[in-house]
């Protein structure tokens, strides 16, 4: 049984990562477990300011996309979006679209959630350090895929909407072990930041759609 | 020699620090900053400085046992230390752990010198007047593997666990932003605004990060070590402060280190 587990990490280190480009022989054929990992992690850091020893927890989308060879994995990815989805929370007035300006603010705001970062300061999203959005910014990211032209190509509708502010909330919801934060899930933006980051999306006034 | 390092230092803090001040725009500006700053260098760089005071700690008599570094064993003997990077993290006999040099030298400096861990960890990075003896040794003890090929093994069962530990932490997402190093780290040609991140599971940029750290960063007028640059890539990914030459930096360590094997090292470098 032990081994028949080992072949398998194995076989999901190889399916996961052969094509990272590090040689396989490079790659240390031993299974090391969760159990053992999780124990490194948690004596291996200190909590320090807003960063408590709770950030090393991980949920379960945290611990699938974590794991070699989840692309493999149809049945649960497909789940997990599901599972996601069911977490977003739409706002109560059912508004959608705030004020793009101060979208823009928020989507250039690099500050929260470090450490290093003074206590109950207000997060930004730091949009810019992944995406590509308004035309005039040019120190913009390639992590995610551009959004420039993002209403104007996709359009102002209704679903339109729920679907940006909806991807902002849980980014998970639409594609399973995305790069992207979880910006209303995880409690980083506030309700009101993220209908500001919609309509900086959606607005035909928006920079992002001139 | 020295004159020239001394105009070096004197151009970096007061040319090149403000355009390094304005941050993102001025990136392009900074890069070529950089490049004009090492030609002005050419065979100099403020590292030498670090390296330099790290020789005089290695060999004078020190702690509470009055004793040097002479006799700390880096993995290829007592007092060996040209090539000892190139073959670091390793497995150690004498503590039946894997250690890099960071916590090796630690090892080195409480059991031999008699010195307290807990002080040298609090001052393991250094900012201004309160220089870091951790990274002068650091950079001494680097500075003698230039050009020689990185080498790591893991041939003990105790590196390999070491190395699939460090694969593991690599890909560990957690926090309030479900970061990994993966995250920023994973893909070829990724940049964060308009910061080149290398493709750590590539072999080419494995090689070219791993093989250019530690560091002397112009933009903090430091030398920054390993250790830093993994804890400083963790408050970035949201998570709390590691813990100096704790298991989890040495694994992810090894793992990086490893996938370096084949290059020449070619450090204390020279960064932004
Ligand atoms: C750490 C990187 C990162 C950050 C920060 C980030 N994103 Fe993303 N984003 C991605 C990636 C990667 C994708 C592509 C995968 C996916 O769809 O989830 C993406 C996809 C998207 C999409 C879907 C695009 C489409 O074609 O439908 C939208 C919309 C989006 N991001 C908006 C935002 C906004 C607004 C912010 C700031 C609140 C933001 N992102 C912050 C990485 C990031
Ligand atoms: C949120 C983004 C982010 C995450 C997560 C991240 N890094 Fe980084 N990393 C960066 C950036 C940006 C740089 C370049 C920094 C600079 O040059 O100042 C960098 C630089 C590095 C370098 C040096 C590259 C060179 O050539 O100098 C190494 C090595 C590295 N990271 C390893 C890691 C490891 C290991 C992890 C996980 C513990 C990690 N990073 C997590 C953003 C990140």
């Amino acid at each position: 049984m032990r081994n028949f587990n080992r072949m398998l990490y194995v076989a999901g280190l190889a399916l996961g990562m052969a094509s990272a480009g590090v040689a396989a022989a490079d790659r240390a054929q031993v299974a090391v477990g969760e159990a053992e990992v999780m124990r490194e992690m948690f004596r291996g850091f200190n909590p320090q300011g807003q960063a408590g020893l709770s950030r090393l927890r991980q949920d379960d989308m945290q611990k699938f996309c974590s794991s070699p060879g989840w692309q493999k994995q149809k049945a649960r990815v497909k789940q997990l979006e599901k599972e996601q989805l069911a977490l977003v929370k739409y706002p109560a007035d059912g508004k959608l679209l705030g004020s793009w300006e101060a979208g823009e603010r928020v989507a250039q705001s690099g500050v929260g959630m470090q450490f290093s970062d003074a206590p109950g300061s207000v997060a930004g999203a730091n949009c810019y350090a992944c995406h590509q959005l308004s035309g005039t910014e040019l120190s913009f990211g390639t992590i995610g895929p551009s959004l420039r032209n993002f209403g104007k190509t996709r359009g102002n509708s209704e679903a339109m909407q729920r679907y940006a502010y909806g991807k902002i909330y849980n980014s998970q919801a639409y594609s399973a072990c995305s790069n992207m934060p979880r910006f209303g899930h995880s409690g980083i933006l506030t309700e009101q930041q993220m209908k500001d980051l919609t309509a900086l999306l959606l607005d035909p006034n928006s920079p992002v759609n001139k | 020699m020295f004159r020239k390092l001394v105009k070096g230092c004197l151009l970096a803090t007061v040319c090149l620090l403000p355009s390094i001040a304005t941050a993102q725009s001025a990136q392009s500006d900074t890069v070529k900053g950089i490049e004009r700053y090492r030609e002005l260098l050419a065979d100099g760089n403020p590292a030498e400085l670090w390296e330099a005071r790290g020789e005089g700690l290695w060999k004078e008599k020190r702690g509470p046992k009055k004793a040097s570094l002479e006799t700390c064993d880096l993995g290829k003997g007592p007092g060996v230390v040209k090539g000892a990077y190139t073959e670091l993290p390793r497995y150690f006999k004498d503590t039946g752990r894997v250690m890099d040099l960071e916590s090796r030298l630690l090892h080195c400096m409480t059991g031999i010198q008699g010195m307290d861990g807990a002080a040298i960890k609090r001052n393991a990075f250094g900012s201004g007047t309160n220089r870091s003896d951790m990274e002068a040794l650091v950079a001494y003890v680097t500075s003698e593997s230039k050009g020689i090929k990185m080498k790591v093994s893991t041939a003990h069962p105790k590196e390999k666990e070491s190395y699939a530990m460090g694969e593991k932490i690599f890909f560990y997402r957690g926090g309030s932003h479900d970061f990994a190093c993966a995250t920023c780290h994973g893909e070829n040609d990724k940049r964060i605004r308009l910061q080149d991140l290398p493709n750590l599971l590539n072999k080419k940029d494995a090689q070219r990060a791993y093989t250019t750290w530690p560091a002397y960063r112009v933009s903090q007028g430091e030398l920054r070590t390993f250790q830093w640059r993994l804890f400083d890539c963790f408050r970035q990914q949201r998570f709390p402060a590691l813990e100096y030459g704790s298991e989890a930096s040495i694994a992810l360590t090894t793992f990086l280190a490893k996938n370096a094997n084949g290059a020449a090292f070619n450090a204390p470098a020279l960064k932004r």
